[in-house]
Parts: structure tokens; C-alpha cells; sequence
């Protein structure tokens, strides 16, 4: 977290980044308008990159724009929410035997010029899983969004904090980075709905190192929030519960042998 | 008023239900989405059971004077058909789904054999 906020990747995420196999998992519900931008914007941040952009039942021409642009597109027949999207392209990476994985959002907030930030921790070998946050240092000032939702999202973090014992600032960000250990977990386990939160949990169960970069979100370039006013409320019980449950569970201890 | 063991009874009844439910969900044999209504029941019952004199209350409120547990009776049926109505819809759209793989299926096993 004491990474200096550096609008260029940090030195040597390049070159080190070349020797690896690399992907960017893009789950989108309905963005033929944005999945364009953000495939070429991850090509120019990385030409070696293998975009996977996992369709989540799309009823636009999300998939046809996808492929068209050079994607390998991974298509649901019908919606399983953001959580069963993701991890679709995490089991792909992990079949595919990749190295690194990024998740960036189909919808255009999250900006892949500012990859090599959250790339940065993961190939230096200090963290499984690096986040980036909207509200670490002093990135804070470029995000807006409707009260309710921020009030939320700091009680999560709040709680998350406290069980993790790491301060986190922005538990609900899918713009990340995992590396193999992360991938073998979350192809094998990765919560349904909305997975973030829970995720993160999750990682810290299994001793998996978590670590937090602040970055800059846009504004969402097309499509609408899957998040609305009455989910967000059905939303924080449910993670709550799931959090609070999950902390019963055994069966947490790393497993060796699964890279 | 509500016999005594009539409201410890229903208090440990349904508070067992809430422990159920929550190791259901703690060995995740039940997904937090469909343990929320059974969760909510258990604890509705819970309260109404232990809470001698709000269990009256609302008994006056309904008219129910002779035997105030019906209430409990009546707050447990309700329940139980929020969460067999939600089921239904569950199923609705885990049939709809389940056409939809079966002709994904179809095709592409189509496409397979003529490769």
C-alpha cells in the first residue's frame, strides 16, 4: 500500500512481464459499445496479452464485437452473475496454464494504461493478489458515486479490515491481478454473485498475500451497474452472512501441489 | 396467555432452525441466496416465541383471544409459503436454464461430430 502512485508502470514490470503467460479475463454483460475500447486498450498496454472476454449472457452483440476485435471469447449460455463470469475465465486460465491474470471490467471504469501498478506487487513477488483501490492514497478525490452506495462500500471495507487485519479501502474492486496460487484457488472456490468482498476473505483464509494499489476509476463507459438500490440492500446481508459463516468453515489451509 | 412451555418450546424449535440453517450454509450444502427466507423465518419465530408479551399483543391486534400461539402458527405458515413461492420460481428458471443447455448441447454436439 505504500506504493508512490506512478501513472507509468513502475520499471521492469515489461520486461518481466514478457517471460510470463499472460491474461486479461473481461467479463461483460452487455457492452458492445465499450468491449471494443477496452480489448484494444489492454493490446496497447501489452500486446502480449490474451484478452478472454467471458460474455455473460449477452443479449447485445457483446460476444460478435469481442471476437471481432481479437478476444477469445468465452460465451454463458445465460447469465450467472459477475461471480460465475469471472471465475469461468479463472478456470480457463488455470486449464490454459497461465501465469498471470488481470480483471478488468468490460463496462471501461477500470483503466488499463494503470495495470502496471496493480501488475507491479504480483511480479515482484509480493503479493498473490494485488487490488487495485478507488480510495487508497490519494486516488480518492477521482472517484464519485451516490452516497448510499460509498457509505457502503466503506462499512465493507470496515469489516473486512477488521477480519483480515490488513486496512483495505476498496473491497468491492474487480480491477486485479492474481498470480498462479490466486488462479488455482479461485478456478477451484470463487463465491457467486457478487464475489469481491467474499473473495477477499477468502484469500486471507488460505493464506494467500493480498495487496492493495491505488488507482483511478472512469466513469462507466456504457451498460448500467448491476447494482441497484433494492439489490444493494439484499447485497450487504448476504455478504455479511456470507463473510461472518465463512469464518466457521475448516478445511482453510493452503493446499500444496495445486500450482 | 401463552403457556410457558409453549414459548420455550417454539423459542428452541426455532432457534434450532437458524443454527441448521446457518451450518447448512458454514459446510455449504445451502447457498447464502436461498438460506436468507429460511433465515429470516427462523429468527421471526424465534422473537415471537420468546417475547411473551409482544406475541399477546399482536394476538389482541388480530382478535385472536382464546390461544395466542395461533399467531405462531399463522407467522410459521406465511413463511413457509414466501419460501415455497420462492422456490417455485427457482425452479421456473432453473427449468428455463436447463432447456437452453440441453440445446447449447445439441448444437454443439452437431458441429463436434461434423468436424
Amino acid at each position: 500500500m505504500s506504493d508512490p502512485v506512478a501513472t507509468t508502470a513502475p520499471p521492469g514490470v515489461h520486461s518481466r512481464l514478457r517471460e510470463l503467460r499472460r491474461a486479461a479475463i473481461v467479463p461483460a454483460f452487455n457492452e458492445e459499445h465499450t468491449i471494443a475500447r477496452v480489448i484494444a486498450e489492454l493490446r496497447a498496454f501489452d500486446p502480449g496479452l490474451d484478452v478472454v472476454v467471458v460474455d455473460d449472457g449477452s443479449v447485445d452483440g457483446t460476444a460478435r464485437a469481442a471476437a471481432a476485435h481479437g478476444a477469445e471469447v468465452l460465451r454463458l449460455p445465460f447469465n450467472l452473475g459477475i461471480g460465475g463470469a469471472v471465475q469461468t475465465g479463472f478456470r480457463f486460465a488455470f486449464e490454459r496454464d497461465y501465469d498471470v491474470v488481470v480483471r478488468v471490467d468490460g463496462d471501461g471504469q477500470h483503466d488499463p494504461a494503470q495495470l502496471g501498478r496493480v501488475l507491479g506487487p504480483l511480479l515482484h513477488g509480493d503479493a498473490d493478489i494485488v487490488v487495485g483501490s478507488r480510495f487508497a492514497g490519494d486516488s480518492a478525490s477521482g472517484y464519485r458515486s451516490s452516497r448510499s452506495r460509498r457509505i457502503g462500500i466503506r462499512l465493507l471495507a470496515g469489516i473486512v479490515s477488521r477480519i483480515v487485519g490488513q486496512r483495505l479501502t476498496d473491497t468491492t474492486s474487480g480491477f486485479q491481478a492474481v498470480n498462479r496460487r490466486g488462479i488455482a484457488l479461485f478456478a477451484r472456490d470463487y463465491p457467486h454473485d457478487y464475489p469481491e468482498v467474499e473473495a477477499i476473505v477468502m484469500v486471507h483464509r488460505h493464506r494467500l498475500r493480498l495487496l492493495e494499489v491505488p488507482v483511478e476509476m472512469r466513469e462507466r463507459g456504457g451498460g448500467r451497474s448491476s447494482i441497484t438500490a433494492l439489490r444493494s440492500v439484499y447485497y450487504m446481508v448476504k455478504v455479511v452472512l456470507a463473510i461472518f459463516v465463512g469464518l466457521f468453515r475448516r478445511n482453510v489451509v493452503p493446499e500444496e501441489g495445486t500450482e | 396467555m401463552t403457556p410457558l412451555a409453549v414459548s420455550i418450546a417454539g423459542a428452541v424449535a426455532s432457534f434450532l432452525l437458524v443454527l441448521v440453517v446457518l451450518e447448512l450454509i458454514r459446510s455449504k450444502r445451502l447457498r447464502e441466496r436461498y438460506a436468507l427466507l429460511w433465515l429470516a423465518t427462523g429468527i421471526a419465530l424465534t422473537i415471537l416465541s420468546a417475547w411473551r408479551d409482544g406475541l399477546n399483543t399482536i394476538a389482541g391486534w388480530l382478535g385472536v383471544r382464546s390461544y395466542p400461539p395461533a399467531v405462531l402458527f399463522a407467522v410459521g405458515g406465511l413463511f413457509v409459503l414466501a419460501v415455497l413461492l420462492h422456490y417455485s420460481t427457482v425452479i421456473s428458471r432453473l427449468s428455463d436454464q436447463n432447456v437452453l443447455l440441453a440445446q447449447r448441447l445439441a448444437l454443439l454436439e452437431r458441429d463436434v461430430r461434423e468436424s
